[in-house]
């Protein structure tokens, strides 16, 4: 077990933290901070555009990035099923490295329990979560009517990736996951749109589920389906298997609400990211009850409710 | 036209609700019923029934396979499951729609093998991997998945796979329009016929209707601007006093239907009577394996222990299929009835009634 860490963790993630291999890292950090935590079991661990260790990295860091606090330590557990191909570990913490380098935050601890072969699906993964509120407080104010919607990019992608190469489905379409570390999109967003009043990432459940979170019980949330992205192969595939891009898991995509005289502010900066091309502007608060209501393509109105059933397990 | 856009293009589908809305009768109600699960679910899904006046109703039919199987059948699935030396293959839909004691996914969790396909073909795959075991698949669906579950059956019998089985309950929609009129409680002034089992069946088989009961039809497609041109057309022929079929699918659906499909029904089915759930029995409404086919017949070769079927608790399911309730006429809707906690399967099919009611437009 000594060799496992030595070898595998301690030098992929190289940090100092780390290194020291005390029972605890210690950190320093002024002010209030956020934390948050996340397990990962993800099958098959391996998909087109990420695997389990980018994803652990990616959605921990992103559930802090949306907070408007910036990711600054992860903690990373892994539960080991016994006979796991150490060449599949050590690509899985190769890949964890490479995404905190990407996302500028340090793994600072971990643990290892290695189980018997049947306990455990070959591997699950935890990471946990501390960034720092540069600002004091977390990008979070009550809605209005008249703010804007505003999304990153095409929805829909990682969750199909996910079940395509887990059901190994023989689907021609370039599916591949858009999993990838928000921090410093975020942070733009933060800088262009000072008065941002919600951002969270749309992973489980997709853009319905973020939607009906953020709506509150005064209000509407009205969006058009002709703004929102999906790319062709996404909106294909999931023609053809009866799931709705709306409700997909994304692990790239962030939802921001901003007041409506900084939205464009904010498209503007986002497209200026590579995470951020194509933002888009995709409805507005009104006055209401709680509703998130979609305009289709079709032209009439439909009602998006949160998801209703686990569709896609273990698709992060 | 492309199908994911052309055929969903908002200003053509704004023209069409205006020349609806041009030719409605203004001095009564017409209520047109959709009969297939697919059209009820785009129909909800694009907010279609808003762009219409109030004198054109739209009711859902018994269109929805797995709604019309009786919960007899899903009893004997999930008997079957339990049996430790079989594995069931399932379309995704099937696995929670409650049966007498308990539901698909329900086995599952307690150790039976139930899997999800998303085709015959792959429990066909399933059967050549695992010789020890037993491959049940579910074989529900109208015409159109009929060929799909003939094709498998004939694929693994050319394998020598005798450890593949189905378990049928295809049923053929026809006859189902012939015993819905002939009920009259739902009122009917015209068809909107399904797509693609008439792709498969082609279109004479329908005339009976406007012959027999002077009902209009129209076949149409499942894009907004399919669904909206055949209510155009059902209203051209109401206010014409005219009625025939008519075909607003003609790109896919041609006269003599998929000549291929039915020669593969022909040769592995026969034409029974059947039951539906909501709707009774209804002679030659349902598909049996030919005898040639007993031995890969589940029904036949795999006897099992079927609990004593009791009936849903306060479903009004039956009424919903037959289009003489709606959803929001259901006490349960919503309450004690929901996707996650159906009472019935029109709650958690992919293309229920209810089902459809609940998730695009529930308030």
């Amino acid at each position: 077990m000594r060799e496992l860490i030595n070898e595998v963790f301690a030098r992929r993630f190289g940090n100092e933290l780390l290194a020291a291999l005390d029972d605890a890292a210690s950190l320093n950090a002024a002010g209030p901070l956020a934390f948050t935590t996340d397990a990962f079991v993800v099958k098959p661990l391996f998909f087109p555009g990420g695997d389990i260790g980018k994803l652990a990295v990616c959605g921990t860091v992103n559930d802090l990035a949306v907070m408007g606090a910036t990711p600054k330590w992860l903690s990373a557990s892994f539960i080991i099923a016994e006979g796991l191909d150490e060449e599949v570990l050590t690509r899985v913490v190769m890949s964890m490295a490479a995404a905190a380098d990407e996302a500028h935050v340090l793994v600072a601890c971990g643990d290892t329990k290695v189980v018997a072969a049947g306990d455990a699906d070959e591997l699950f993964v935890t990471t946990s979560g501390i960034g720092v509120y540069e600002d004091g407080k977390p990008a979070r104010a009550p809605l209005a009517a008249g703010d804007k919607v505003i999304i990153n990019g095409p929805v829909g992608a990682h969750g199909l990736a996910v079940l395509v190469a887990r059901e190994a489905l023989k689907l021609e379409a370039p599916l591949v996951s858009d999993c990838a570390p928000l921090g410093s999109l975020c942070a733009a967003i933060k800088r262009a749109a000072p008065g941002v009043k919600f951002m969270r990432d749309a992973t489980r459940g997709g853009l319905a589920a973020v939607l009906n979170e953020a709506v509150p019980p005064n209000l509407n949330i009205v969006i058009d389906e002709k703004e929102m992205p999906v790319d062709e192969a996404v909106a294909a595939a999931a023609e053809i298997l009866g799931l709705d891009p709306l409700t997909i898991a994304n692990e790239g995509k962030v939802v921001a609400v901003v007041p409506a005289a900084e939205a464009s502010a904010a498209v503007d900066a986002m497209r200026a990211h590579p995470l951020g091309r194509r933002a888009a502007i995709i409805g507005e608060v009104v006055a209401g009850a709680g509703r998130v209501l979609m305009k289709t393509a079709a032209a009439g109105t439909r009602v998006v409710n949160m998801p209703v059933a686990d569709q896609l397990p273990r698709i992060c | 036209m492309r199908h994911l856009s052309e055929y969903r293009d908002r200003r053509l589908v704004e023209k069409l609700a205006s020349a609806i809305s041009g030719i409605a009768p203004a001095d009564r109600v017409v209520t047109l019923m959709e009969v297939c699960g697919t059209h009820t679910m785009a129909i909800a899904r694009f907010g279609l029934k808003q762009l219409l006046p109030a004198s054109v109703r739209l009711i859902s039919g018994p269109g929805c396979p797995v709604c019309v199987t009786p919960k007899e059948y899903v009893d004997r699935a999930v008997a079957l499951a339990r049996r430790p030396d079989v594995v069931v293959a399932t379309f995704g839909d099937m696995m929670r729609v409650p049966g007498s004691e308990g539901d698909l996914a329900t086995a599952r969790a307690e150790g039976a093998d139930v899997h999800v396909v998303y085709s015959p073909l792959e429990a066909v795959e399933a059967a050549a991997a695992a010789p020890d075991k037993k491959i049940v698949f579910l074989a529900v669906g109208f015409e159109t998945t009929a060929p799909a579950t003939a094709t498998a059956l004939r694929v693994a019998r050319s394998r020598g796979l005798n450890n593949f089985y189905l378990l049928v309950a295809h049923k053929l929609i026809p006859p189902a329009l012939g015993a819905l009129v002939e009920d009259g409680s739902a009122g009917l002034d015209g068809f909107l016929l399904p797509a693609h089992v008439s792709a498969v069946i082609g279109t004479a088989v329908y005339e009976f209707l406007p012959r027999r009961y002077n009902i209009p039809c129209v076949i149409a497609g499942f894009e907004p601007v399919d669904i909206m041109a055949g209510i155009y057309m059902l209203l051209r022929q109401i206010r014409a006093g005219a009625a025939r079929v008519e075909n607003e699918y003609a790109r896919v659906v041609r006269a003599g239907g998929n000549v291929a499909a039915q020669r593969l029904l022909a040769e592995v089915y026969a034409v029974t009577d059947t039951a539906w759930r909501g709707l009774g029995p209804i002679p030659g409404s349902g598909l049996v394996l030919r005898e040639e086919f007993a031995p890969w017949d589940a029904a036949r070769a795999l006897p099992v222990d079927v609990p004593a079927t009791r009936p849903d608790a306060g479903c009004i399911c039956g009424a919903v299929l037959t289009g003489t309730k709606s959803p929001a006429d259901c006490p349960q809707f919503g309450v004690r009835c929901t996707p996650r906690a159906p009472l019935g399967p029109c709650m958690v099919s992919s293309e229920g009634t209810c089902a459809a009611a609940y998730v695009y437009a529930y308030e």
